[in-house]
């Protein structure tokens, strides 16, 4: 029944237009846990799976469905969907390896501060791509919220993984394009400095959140030295004791402080790896411009052949014309038969030209359109970003003050 | 000197020192003009020790005045009960400025004094003195009273390449080391009336001679720390006073490393957080809706720097000074208590030599044996009162440091606050401002 109820909504999808599916389902990522079991080359390892719950809203279901899926699966539906709408600026998941991490962050992937982070990305994930006008429409999309076996074998069908070995191929390929549309290549400027500019800063802050907990730290030192001296004084004795227990208190103060930031270091990650796939958009755009002008050109280099041929007057340099030149001219049938194969060739070109421009100007129309709503969101996203840092910042002074007056206070006892 | 049975505790006058009161437990009263000295004709001395003979030609007529007020005065005070401590002495050190000549270059410092007291021909005074007239005022008061406490000065070498001896930051702090030394003098009822303190504060031109004397008594204090003594017993507040020294100087070295780790955690703190500020700015050429968001972040960065600038300032030139000027002190005190050792060893080795002719010839006890006894309680009883003296200025001092340190932070904190509160003012003002301009 609530299967059903579930892939009710799915079709209902197709015809509401406009509507995304995270309007009418609650998603999200509730658990992790780990298991072990045989990996390809029949080794035994260990991995986290994470438990997706999806919860029809308008039915008010009780229990929500639920299926277990691993970090190598989120992958492989992000692959997909990048190789199935190359005009959308795809969400990306939440980082593969710990990155810009400063010396007490652990780098492991089976650190459960690490997981318990993973699993809000894979979260978020989920909620962007269910929530976007495109994407939440389609159906591995649906297959891989609800369908937990099988759904491997149903993605490969679609055959996208021919697809994406060309696109990796495209992506980093070095081509001169003619006539790109302006507006592309100043967005793929843009995401380039975008890219820039966020590691950068993750760097930088990484650094901070280093050399401040060291800081933090070595106030503890008072904490012991304070006890010890308290205990050779009468009158200052107590004050002192108490104001060491409050210096270590300051010290250990900086761990959740910590903490919350990376709440903050991740979302400048998702900028970060966004920055790439807005850049796969333009670059899409590239080689859809740049096949369009190679068909173009092709198409031309035939046709002035072919008047060649046709009339006798060579307008440009070509072998076959200095081998006629040289030898003779060929004979008249072996002309005509040329003459025919190029006028083939040329009606091919022409539907292929078509076909690239009608490719070319899709891709243009349909990325600027999402490209847009991609900066809105940017914009938005960034700034909330922001402003939450300075909320923390406020939040870490305000302890840093407390703690302080608890001291002083000590102090004044003394 | 005085001569017969020894009796006890010359040192605190009439009182003995049980009957002394806490130098801090009454109210103080308001300033009167009463001249007050020691019980006896060596008040200003009151520890028996003569002082120096061959004084500063300037103080020699103060010095005569200074008897005859003794014998006039019928107000015999108690010199260590600062209850009704009238303070009459006000000293400051201030204005430093810089002497070049082609010999040398030295900082000055005006030291301005204003009394009521009888002993200064006028009521206020200014002169200008320089660190070596600091170190010779230190060193004549170690020798004139060595039964007391003397507080230290600040550190007299530096390390020519390592610390501008002329920079501001260094004159500052030495300058309010130098102070804090002058009004610790000055508020201590004996050696306030050391006849060098008053010629220090005084006389236009310090005529210091450092004369034979000196150099005698530089001999006997070699000859004593040399050898070995060897004491009966060491009375138990004084073997208590020597462990208290010691451990207090572990923690203060403890504290003193601990603050100076922080500053350097805080200075490599502060060069990253300059360096992050700056990937804000870089950031906001290529935004436009995020601008003002980026800005202001970067602007808060900002602020935050300097206010850690000040911070880090603050402990240096504050913090650390007074921890090391403790650790002088504890040096000194710890050379007191050695002395005070040293006088008891000499009084014990002549008692047993007195004794053992006693019992050959029957002669009676020698005078100098009672000098000796007279000496060591005098010295026993300056060092009680300037102990208690000390352990309450300590207290206090640590007190109004540790305290200080704590508003320093909170200080710092407050200013980051603030900053980042206005932050969010600002881009919630324009988000509403926004939100309005869309609706209409």
């Amino acid at each position: 029944m609530t299967q059903m109820s579930c892939r009710d909504l799915f079709s209902e999808a197709m015809v509401e237009e406009g509507s995304t599916l995270v309007r009418r389902m609650e998603i999200c990522v509730a658990e992790a846990e780990k298991r072990s079991g045989k990996n390809a080359v029949n080794m035994q390892e260990t991995f986290t799976v994470y438990l997706i719950e999806t919860r029809a809203k308008r039915t008010k279901q009780n229990s929500p469905d639920s299926l277990w899926r691993r970090y190598s699966e989120f992958e492989l539906l992000r692959n997909y969907l990048l190789v199935t709408y190359p005009y959308i600026v795809v969400p990306p998941l939440p980082e593969k390896r710990a990155e810009f991490v400063w010396h007490k962050l652990s780098a492991d992937n089976m650190d459960p501060d690490f997981v318990e982070r993973r699993r809000i990305g894979l979260e978020n994930f989920l909620l962007r791509v269910a929530s976007h006008p495109v994407l939440s429409n389609d159906k591995i999309l649906h297959h891989f919220l609800t369908e937990e076996h099988g759904w491997k074998e149903v993605v490969y069908e679609t055959g996208f993984q021919a697809k994406a070995d060309s696109r990796i191929r495209a992506l980093s390929a070095t081509f001169r394009v003619r006539n790109p549309d302006k507006r592309f290549m100043e967005m793929k400027h843009y995401s380039d400095q975008l890219q820039s500019h966020t590691s950068q800063l993750l760097r930088a802050r990484a650094r901070v959140a280093d050399r401040l907990y060291g800081v933090y730290k070595v106030h503890g030192n008072y904490g012991r030295v304070f006890s010890e001296w308290s205990a050779i004084e009468k009158e200052m004795g107590d004050g002192l004791q108490s104001a060491g227990h409050h210096m270590d208190a300051y010290a250990a103060s900086i761990d959740d402080i910590l903490e919350e930031e990376e709440h903050y270091a991740d979302q400048l990650k998702e900028y970060l790896f966004y920055a790439e796939a807005l850049r796969a958009v333009c670059r899409k755009h590239e080689l859809t411009q740049f096949e369009l002008e190679m068909a173009s050109q092709d198409l031309i280099s035939k046709k002035q052949q072919h008047e060649e041929l046709a009339t006798g007057i060579v307008r440009t340099f070509s072998f076959k014309g200095m081998t006629n030149k040289l030898f003779g001219q060929e004979a008249p049938e072996q002309r005509e038969a040329r003459i025919k194969l190029l006028e083939e060739l040329i009606a091919e070109g022409e539907d292929t030209v078509k076909e690239k421009t009608v490719e070319c100007e899709e891709h243009v129309e349909r990325a600027w359109v999402d490209m847009q709503r991609f900066k809105e969101q940017k914009d938005k996203d960034l700034r909330e970003a922001l402003i939450n840092y300075a909320v923390m910042q406020i939040s870490m002074c305000k302890k840093g003050i407390q703690m302080w007056s608890n001291a002083k206070e000590c102090f004044l006892k003394m | 000197m005085s001569v017969g049975t020894p009796r006890g505790l010359a040192s605190s006058g009439q009182k003995p020192i049980a009957e002394i009161l806490h130098p801090l437990s009454a109210a103080e009263e308001p300033l009167s003009v009463t001249v007050n000295l020691g019980g006896d004709k060596e008040a200003g001395l009151t520890n028996g020790t003569p002082v120096e003979t061959s004084s500063p030609a300037s103080t020699s007529s103060l010095f005569n005045r200074l008897q005859l007020d003794d014998d006039l005065e019928a107000d015999v005070r108690d010199p260590y009960a600062e209850t009704t401590e009238t303070r009459d002495l006000f000293v400051t050190v201030s204005d430093p400025k810089k002497h070049v000549s082609t010999m040398e270059t030295y900082i000055t410092y005006r030291v301005s004094t204003k009394t009521t007291r009888v002993e200064f021909d006028l009521p206020e005074y200014c002169v200008w003195r320089r660190y070596q007239d600091f170190d010779w005022l230190r060193t004549k008061l170690e020798d004139s009273q060595p039964t007391h406490l003397i507080p230290p000065l600040p550190e007299k070498f530096v390390m020519k390449g390592v610390v501008d001896r002329f920079s501001e930051e260094f004159v500052e702090t030495r300058m309010k080391a130098l102070d804090k030394f002058l009004k610790r003098i000055a508020d201590h009822p004996v050696l306030s009336f050391n006849p060098h303190l008053n010629a220090f504060l005084t006389a236009k031109d310090l005529n210091k001679r450092q004369g034979l004397a000196l150099l005698t008594k530089v001999g006997e204090s070699v000859k004593y720390v040399a050898g070995g003594y060897k004491l009966r017993a060491r009375p138990a507040e004084f073997c208590a006073m020597g462990e208290y020294l010691d451990t207090f100087n572990q923690k203060l070295g403890t504290i003193d490393r601990i603050a100076q780790r922080i500053l350097k955690e805080q200075s490599e703190y502060l060069t990253e957080l300059r360096e992050y500020g700056t990937v804000y700015s870089s950031w906001v050429g290529l935004e436009d809706e995020l601008r003002r968001p980026l800005e202001g972040v970067a602007g808060c960065v900002t602020t935050c720097c300097g206010a850690l600038e000040d911070l880090g300032e603050n402990m240096s030139q504050d913090f650390l000074p007074v921890l090391r000027e403790y650790v002088l002190y504890v040096e000194s005190m710890k050379n007191v208590l050695r002395k005070r050792d040293q006088s008891q060893a000499e009084y014990e080795a002549r008692l047993e030599a007195a004794i053992l002719r006693k019992q050959e010839d029957r002669s009676p006890m020698p005078v100098e044996v009672e000098k000796c006894q007279d000496k060591v309680e005098c010295f026993n009883a300056d060092l009680k009162a300037d102990w208690e003296r000390w352990q309450s200025n300590k207290r206090q001092d640590f007190k109004q440091l540790l305290t200080g340190m704590a508003d320093k932070n909170i200080n710092h904190y407050e200013k980051c606050q603030a900053a980042w509160e206005s932050l969010i003012t600002l881009l919630q003002d324009k988000q509403t401002e926004d939100k309005t301009s869309e609706t209409n």
